[in-house]
């Protein structure tokens, strides 16, 4: 059963888990998108004996055994420190840790943000996808204003809770020379995987922390069509998050 | 770097916290991970000073969450990986301490206690004995030292990491901030020549091989989706945890081979003012025994009852308002013997004060 | 025989070294030492205290409700170890720094640097402002024992080794370690030191020796 499913999928990475597919990611759910994304960057680089994957709690709890690299799921926002101590004692192997915007900007943003400063020689990838899924759609710290959730139902109110937190923006602010700080979008695959691929390999180069933040979809909780979805992905995000490169080692800094 | 941080045996005068850096580094620890506070901090500065002369390496980490998760992720990565905190940061630290516990990972964390709750005091407490073997979550499946003095502070520091490892649980050493600030004369050892073998540790991840080809991928989780899943997992650490009690408990008593007229129930550095106090009742003409837990988890029940069942009476002391005596009834439950209290939470007690209170409890 | 001794003064008045010097040297000696230093919000700004006990047995409790000898470096240190004094306690105190309300039969050692080193200063009627900083003396002691260390300090020797006089005085109305082991105890402390500046070997021999001086008596 389990070959012929490989062979009919032959688009499916190599270090995916064929085991554990197709994925439990809801349909229209950016996750699927941005984790082959990632797994391709993986095969790509060849490192797939060397990575430690780590997950946080949440939707991105769900990729605990989606591909075949050594992984551990960790606690909701603890999943950097693992990864972090992982590759302290062990700076040979690749740390990657895989979050959602709960974990990386609200209860985890003082790991985030240590990590950032200290350089951690780690890759972390965070999925934005404006709201707390797993627990049935409550407003994230980057809820678009007026938009809205199961806490916010007469939309996001920015004088009441604030606007969306900007993660790259700030981490590239506090990121030292090394960092590699990017936003990409499932809206455009090819340039999210080159973003995750230098990401990777600026930790193979031992330069510093990498950080991506992934423009994602949610349309279980956004109640959304596959219309609705992909506008409020290309559109609405796009005008608030940006995407791009925000900080690439090397490169002179822009002001 | 093969070099041995402690060779022979030698006998030395020094802070608490300076042996524990000493036999972290004698037990062949790798890393430490830490985050300051008092009185624990001492362990960090002591270790930063010696670890790099011995090729071991340290991380100060954002906040004690940190501590507690990047320690697990050094025991994932196949390293002899420890902490130390207290009070506060023993709060902070059970999150982490929940998840070691639930996946059977071997952290070891030293713990000077100091005065709860909230900031309280950095003096000295033995108030974080619930929370060191009960706190996160679940059912406490954790194995915690109770130390008595600086000969203790280092033997268990070295047992602990490998009763961690042996066992895969989550493992303490709890001291208190006088046995971490004041200073004593101890014997410093290299375990082997006292043919202590150090358990050999183990990768959990980036194990050797091609994962999922030439070996089994790791997927390492602490989220289960049903009731009946949980509940395997969690009876399968609970048989495993009650199967390795015995071998793991440890205790000390002191006077209790005959009838007693009390038996004092002390556990830390206050089992030493428990062992003063019995040569001052003695000369008065009471008998007095004393039964002190070195394990404060698992309890040596057994033991505690026998010991109890030859007295009259039981006094309780402790730095604490009543967290050993709850550990007390519940292993000598159903065995009718009164129990007299002196409880001292967050101050010192002294052999006098023990002994005027069994004085007074006649 | 067990000996417990509590020492508080003000910050930098090196009580701590003192203490620590008394415990490694009854180490040394091949006995059991404890030495409990100041804690925590006292480090700063507070009194700074130190516990010693020394035994020939394993030292059971680090804390003890009595000491056989407290040392009071300042006002504030008097008041702070008043709890550690009965009946069997020597009471040290600078009384070049300590403004005692009264001083009684009981204080012996010299009671300034201008006055002859065997007598005792009494004390006069004051006037209420010089009251207020006034600290009583802990009048249960055994043995009360005065002396201008600071003075003697400032004036003769060196204000760094203030605290080296006191230990001087310690040692000589207690005998609680031999006299070499403490030389041994400071060697190993400030032996690197010394090598750089020989003057200063002899500046703290010198304060040991003045220290002993200002006690004729063993108590």
């Amino acid at each position: 059963m389990t070959r012929e499913k490989i062979a009919l999928s032959p688009a499916m990475p190599k270090c995916w888990n064929p085991e554990t597919k197709p994925h439990k990611f809801c349909p229209g759910c950016g996750h699927g998108l941005a984790l082959k994304m990632l797994g391709e960057a993986i095969d790509e680089l060849d490192i797939q004996d060397r990575v430690i994957f780590g997950c946080d709690i949440g939707c991105s709890l769900l990729s605990w055994d989606f591909f075949n690299v050594d992984s551990v799921q960790t606690h909701h926002g603890r999943t950097t420190p693992v990864i972090t101590g992982i590759k302290r004692a062990r700076p040979e192997l690749i740390g990657i840790a895989y979050m959602g915007d709960g974990g990386g900007y609200a209860i985890g943003a003082q790991h985030l943000v240590n990590s950032a400063t200290r350089n951690e020689k780690v890759t972390a990838i965070l999925i934005n996808n404006t709201n707390y899924g797993m627990t049935g759609g409550q407003m994230a710290p980057t809820t678009l204003p007026g938009q809205k959730t199961e806490t916010t139902p007469y939309g996001r109110d920015p004088e009441e809770t604030g606007y969306p937190t900007l993660g790259p923006e700030m981490v590239a602010a506090i990121a030292k020379e090394g960092a590699y700080v990017a936003r990409g979008s499932i809206a455009n695959l090819r340039q999210l995987k080159k973003f995750l691929k230098k990401a990777i390999q600026n930790q193979v180069d031992g330069n510093g922390f990498s950080f991506v933040e992934v423009v994602s979809s949610c349309p279980t909780n956004w109640r959304t069509n596959a219309e609705a979805t992909w506008s409020f992905v290309e559109k609405d995000m796009a005008e608030y998050f940006h995407v791009g490169e925000f900080k690439v080692p090397g490169q002179k800094e822009e002001k | 770097m093969s070099e041995k941080p402690v060779t022979g045996e030698r006998r030395v005068f020094m802070t608490g916290n300076e042996v524990c850096a000493w036999a972290a580094l004698a037990a062949e620890a790798d890393i430490m991970y830490g985050y300051p506070i008092t009185p624990q901090t001492d362990i960090m500065q002591y270790w930063t000073r010696l670890a790099p002369k011995f090729g071991r390496k340290f991380l100060q980490t954002e906040d004690e969450i940190s501590a507690g998760f990047t320690t697990i992720g050094g025991v994932l990565a196949g390293k002899r990986a420890f902490s130390a905190t207290t009070g506060p940061g023993n709060v902070l630290f059970q999150e982490p301490m929940s998840m070691a516990e639930m996946m059977r990972i071997p952290t070891v964390v030293i713990i000077p206690q100091r005065g709860g709750p909230s900031t309280a005091t950095v003096i000295y407490s033995q108030q974080e004995v619930t929370m060191t073997a009960f706190g996160g979550n679940g059912e406490g499946f954790r194995i915690v030292y109770s130390t008595a003095g600086h000969q203790d502070l280092y033997d268990y520091t070295i047992k602990a990491f490998n009763t961690a490892w042996k066992y895969r649980f989550p493992t303490f050493v709890l001291g208190d901030g006088y046995q971490a600030k004041m200073r004593e004369p101890l014997t410093i050892y290299d375990p082997a020549q006292r043919g202590i073998q150090m358990v050999k540790t183990e990768p959990l991840v980036g194990l050797e091989g091609t994962p999922g080809r030439d070996r089994p991928t790791q997927y390492l989780r602490n989220t289960y989706n049903t009731e009946e899943e949980l509940y395997e997992v969690v009876m399968e650490i609970a048989r495993d945890f009650e199967k390795a009690a015995p071998e793991i408990v440890e205790w000390q008593d002191f006077d209790t081979d005959k009838e007693m007229d009390v038996l004092i129930l002390a556990h830390g550095v206050v089992s030493r003012s428990a062992q003063g106090a019995l040569p001052l009742l003695r000369e008065q003409g009471i008998r007095a025994g004393h039964f002190r837990p070195i394990t404060l988890r698992p309890m040596p029940e057994e033991q505690m009852r026998r010991a109890a069942a030859k007295a009259k009476r039981i006094l309780v002391v402790e730095s604490a308002y009543g967290q050993l005596l709850k550990l007390v009834q519940q292993s000598l439950y159903g065995l009718a013997k009164p129990i007299d209290t002196l409880l001292r939470p967050g101050a010192g007690v002294t052999a006098e004060e023990i002994a005027d209170q069994v004085k007074e409890g006649r | 025989m067990a000996i417990r001794m509590v020492l508080a003064g003000e910050g930098g008045q090196g009580v701590q070294i003192i203490a620590n010097i008394l415990a490694e040297s009854a180490n040394a000696e091949g006995k059991e030492a404890i030495y409990i230093p100041n804690f925590g919000v006292e480090q700063r700004g507070g009194v700074s205290i130190a516990f010693v006990q020394i035994d020939d047995q394993r030292i059971n409790s680090p804390k003890f409700p009595k000491a056989d000898i407290v040392v009071a470096l300042s006002n504030r240190a008097v008041n702070r170890t008043r709890q550690y004094v009965d009946g069997r306690t020597t009471f040290i105190y600078d009384n070049s720094l300590v403004a005692a309300a009264e001083i009684g039969a009981k204080v012996m050692g010299i009671q300034a640097v201008e006055a002859d080193p065997r007598s005792q200063r009494q004390t006069e009627a004051v006037d209420d402002s010089k009251k207020r900083d006034q600290v009583e003396l802990p009048g249960e002691a055994a043995n009360i024992i005065g002396i201008p260390a600071n003075d003697i300090a400032k004036n003769e020797l060196h204000p760094r080794v203030f605290n080296i006089i006191v230990l001087g005085t310690l040692l000589k109305a207690t005998e609680v370690v031999p006299l070499d082991r403490i030389k041994e105890a400071i060697e190993e402390k400030l032996g690197d030191k010394f090598a750089k500046n020989q003057a200063l070997r002899e500046l703290n021999y010198k304060a040991l020796d003045k220290g002993m001086s200002l006690v004729d008596r063993l108590v």
